[in-house]
């Protein structure tokens, strides 16, 4: 069962959103009035656990009046507003964006991308065999998870879940600048001298698989890995008297991760190492 | 908040730069050798110690200038007196281009390889480096040398900027509390400019930038200097930067006694009546961003000049600090006593050593006459100045960028909404201005709205192919040839680049265009940061869209797609079509200007938003690749 908090009752407010009339509560964002509206709008660094960080300019969105673009999941609704989202300056942009990051980026692994590169006709090819991207190997130095920076769009949800908004533990952060920019420990030291308690709650968050549990990193890379075969199964983990929900997804009778649902109201599909990770005694059938 | 600390330990030189700023540490908690009793009982840190992330920044130019660079070890020091995590700490120190993190020599040598210095020889400077120590980013003999953006000497380019790391010069600035151990080297901290550079005089100074021979007056850069009629420029080379007796005997300190003779209220409304726009390039009416700050209800209320002036071929802000210190603070004292706040922060760039010093001695002087401090001018209002240094981020120029960077953190830009007037600096009602807007708001004051509208002026850098290099006050209404005449125009002009990097390329048969916000716009370019930059025959024109498109990927902080990846494509782009005209080059204009758009449309800051005007206006309006 899912619980749903009501939270505080919220004024409406009225805005027009591609010709529309529409009411929101007051403080929400256009993305979520679009959704409200059944409006599907692209976006990758927005996360519905986290406050997004508007770094991936996908779901730009055309507000009368203003000179530039605006980011949907970040611009909040106001009254009075008139907003196109599909819009042939809003949907070129989303598509060159895509293009400029499908170039830079393996986007193999993000969820609906190849849907997305489609639908805006994005090329991403047409800025040449030799255009710049990290073009570098996974890094692996540890047995809970993996960094694959090739796959990485920097879109700060990592860093947030690590740091400030929920962990807390701040191991990583964003060094350097410009291209050259990176999620980074202190002094680009391996994760395992890092400040890193391994909640894995970097992997809960990522949405392109730069950050990915070992099992399934392996998995892939021995092409086991099939995600129509997984059963996810929801419980409540064991080692606490906390209660987290735990996610587990299993495939051929094998715990191969576990998640946790992010409209939980107490972790918001936020864990420990124990809970994470902790699940070969389940598996222990000696 | 649980901070982990490698075990890496800061070396005796960088410890005692760290706690010359900060002081010696309290207690374990903070760093200290030994734990005494009551470390053992209570928990020091926490909010308190968080509350001075704003001196990470000077934290981490106190190890840069002490040591050249910054180590594990004297970054895990200032994080622990800080409470500030590593890794963030880290992520802050790699963003500015003046800091390594990598062992690296005392002694690092700048050159500026910018569009200005690009048309008076930055080339030959780089080769005769090359040859005599050896190529750029290798150690050799205690030095490394390395290309720069504008360095802000665009008059006397080319240039160069030779920072020696070491013990502080004067001891008494920094006041440290033990005697410091001597640097490995031995070295005092100096730093030396060379413009115009030659590559021997660069290694002359490379080798004791201690004694190199001190930089020509201010007023070189001005050669209107002393002419009748200069309202904003009049002190520069006319007054003793250093002496505030000076500055009053000229007219100093006339404008905040009206000022509070007027009250706040009555200084926003003068301002507000003056019509002044914001001169950093977006022309924003000043009196409203003071009057939307003074309304503000949540407190403090901050004041922010923006002196982070590193648009290449920008270097007007440069000069009135360094020819005319006290006006700025007394601008920004009006500033403050007008938008109800009791704090400014002068944030200047870190590439300009004597403005930072000769505003650092005004400040302390007008601190002890009482024209800063808690009783200006006997008047009850309290105001005081901290200058924060940066360390070589352009897009720390970009306002709310440039409070991420005060505050401790990278320096990337905040969306708007919310805007600095209702959340800036510190999160708190911000009112933020460029040098040349406050110094403005000096002669408003003294001689009325009225009379500051009908004889308004603008400040422009002139440089590149024109004989009188520098800095030109003009009435507003007057055309680009008019100014170009008085900067001595070459020969063949081939182009002008108005607005800097981020502004656009006109034709030698525009100089009619008049120099003003309007008029500028209707000719379908910007007046920007007021830079003129001429170009004659000799200069290529692609390799200087090339130099304009490296200088924005270099420049951009990678926070958003567009920009991050964007200015790298229009780089590449501009590659493939250096050598190429025409049809050769149709596709990739083509890629340029989808590419480009995306940019102005969906980056999140001016650096992003503008970062294709130039090569844009270079194609459409200089009939580039043609």
């Amino acid at each position: 069962m899912t619980v749903t908090p009501l939270g505080i009752p919220r004024r409406l407010i009225e805005f027009t959103l591609d010709g529309q009339e529409i009411r929101v509560p007051e403080g929400s964002t256009l993305l979520e009035a679009c959704r409200g509206a059944g409006k599907d709008i692209p976006t990758l660094c927005e996360g519905d656990t986290l406050t997004p960080k508007n770094a991936c300019r996908v779901c730009v969105v055309e507000v009368e009046g203003a000179r530039t673009l605006a980011p949907a999941c970040s611009r909040r609704a106001e009254a009075g507003m008139e907003v196109r989202t599909d819009t042939e300056r809003a949907r070129h942009s989303r598509k060159v964006v895509l293009e400029l990051l499908a170039s830079s980026t393996d986007l193999s692994t993000t969820p609906r991308a190849a849907e997305w590169i489609k639908e805006y006709e994005a090329k991403p090819d047409r800025f040449g065999a030799d255009a710049a991207r990290l073009n570098e190997e996974p890094k692996i130095d540890n047995d809970l998870y993996v960094r694959d920076y090739d796959k990485c769009i920097q879109c700060y949800k990592c860093v947030d879940a690590c740091g400030e908004q929920w962990q807390n533990t701040f191991a990583i952060s964003v060094a350097g600048r410009g291209f050259d920019a990176r999620i980074s420990t202190e002094h680009d030291a391996p994760l395992t001298d890092s400040a890193c308690v391994y909640c894995g709650n970097c992997i809960e968050v990522c949405p392109t698989g730069a950050l990915s549990f070992k099992s399934e990193f392996d998995m892939r890379e021995a092409g086991t890995w099939n995600e129509d075969e997984q059963t996810e199964t929801t419980t409540v983990c064991a080692y606490c008297g906390v209660g987290c929900n735990l996610t587990l997804h299993v495939q051929e009778n094998e715990i191969v991760k576990v998640t946790s649902p992010h409209d939980n109201p107490v972790t918001h599909g936020n864990l420990c190492i124990k809970g994470r990770f902790g699940y070969q005694h389940v598996q222990n059938r000696g | 908040m649980d901070l982990h600390f490698g075990d890496s330990k800061p070396t005796d030189d960088e410890r005692a730069a760290v706690d010359a700023l900060l002081g010696p540490p309290a207690s374990a908690w903070e760093g200290a050798d030994d734990r005494t009793d009551a470390d053992l009982r209570w928990a020091r840190g926490g909010r308190e110690a968080r509350e001075r992330r704003d001196q990470l920044l000077p934290g981490l130019h106190a190890i840069n200038d002490r040591v050249g660079w910054i180590s594990e070890g004297a970054l895990d020091y200032l994080c622990r007196r800080l409470t500030v995590p590593p890794a963030e700490a880290y992520g802050v120190a790699t963003f500015y281009a003046m800091f390594a993190v990598k062992p690296r020599p005392a002694k690092v040598v700048h050159v500026c390889t910018d569009l200005a210095c690009a048309t008076r020889g930055a080339r030959a400077v780089c080769a005769g480096l090359e040859e005599r120590l050896g190529a750029a980013g290798s150690a050799s003999g205690g030095v490394v040398w390395q290309e720069s953006p504008c360095l802000g000497l665009c008059e006397r380019a080319p240039a160069a900027l030779v920072i020696q790391a070491g013990q502080p010069a004067s001891p008494g600035r920094l006041r440290p509390r033990t005697p410091a151990p001597q640097s490995p080297a031995g070295l005092e901290f100096a730093t030396a400019v060379v413009a115009p550079a030659t590559p021997e005089a660069v290694v002359l100074a490379a080798s004791a930038p201690e004694a190199a021979t001190a930089e020509p007056p201010a007023t070189m850069a001005v050669p209107q200097a002393g002419q009748q009629g200069l309202t904003l420029l009049k002190r520069v080379g006319v007054v003793d930067p250093a002496s505030l007796d000076d500055y009053r005997a000229y007219g100093g300190y006339t404008a905040l006694r009206h000022a509070f003779d007027l009250g706040p209220a009555g200084t926003i409304r003068e301002v507000t009546d003056s019509g002044l726009v914001g001169r950093g390039g977006a022309a924003f009416p000043t009196g409203r961003k003071w009057q939307a700050t003074a309304s503000q209800p949540a407190h403090p209320h901050y004041v922010v000049c923006n002196a982070d002036e590193s648009e290449p071929g920008t270097f007007k802000d440069r000069v009135v600090m360094e020819g005319d210190p006290y006006a700025l603070i007394e601008a920004m004292t009006i500033a403050g006593y007008a938008t109800g706040a009791h704090l400014g922060y002068l944030y200047i760039r870190g590439e300009y050593p004597r403005a930072v010093r000769r505003l650092e001695h005004a400040i302390s002087e007008a601190r002890a006459r009482g024209f800063l401090g808690d009783d200006v001018l006997g008047q009850g209002y309290a105001f005081d100045i901290e200058i924060r240094r940066g360390a070589g981020a352009y897009i720390c120029g970009e306002e709310t960028a440039l409070f991420n960077s005060i505050e401790g953190y990278r320096g990337e830009p905040r969306s708007k909404p919310p805007f600095p007037v209702e959340k800036g600096l510190f999160g708190k009602p911000t009112a933020a201005n460029n040098v040349e807007t406050l110094v403005n708001v000096l002669p408003i004051l003294t001689h009325g709205a009225e009379a500051f509208r009908a004889s308004e002026t603008k400040l422009f850098c002139v440089s590149g192919n024109v004989t009188r290099p520098g800095i030109y006050e003009l009435p507003f209404g007057a055309t680009l040839g008019e100014l170009l005449d008085l900067a001595g125009r070459p020969e063949t002009l081939k182009a002008v680049l108005l607005g800097g990097a981020a502004g656009g390329f006109v034709r030698p048969d525009e100089m009619d265009i008049p120099l003003t916000f309007e008029g500028t716009r209707a000719a379908g370019t910007t007046l920007g940061s007021g830079v003129v930059l001429a170009f004659d025959g000799t200069v290529p024109l692609p390799r200087l869209l090339l130099r304009i498109a490296e200088f924005f990927r270099d420049e951009s902080c990678g926070q958003c797609v567009p920009c991050r990846v964007g200015t790298v494509r229009q780089e590449e782009a501009l590659h493939r079509i250096l050598d190429r005209t025409g049809a050769e080059a149709a596709t990739d204009i083509a890629l340029l200007r989808e590419v480009g758009q995306a940019m102005k449309d969906a980056s999140i800051c001016g650096l992003g938003q503008t970062a294709w005007n130039a090569v844009e206006s270079a194609i459409d309006r200089l009939g580039a690749y043609k």
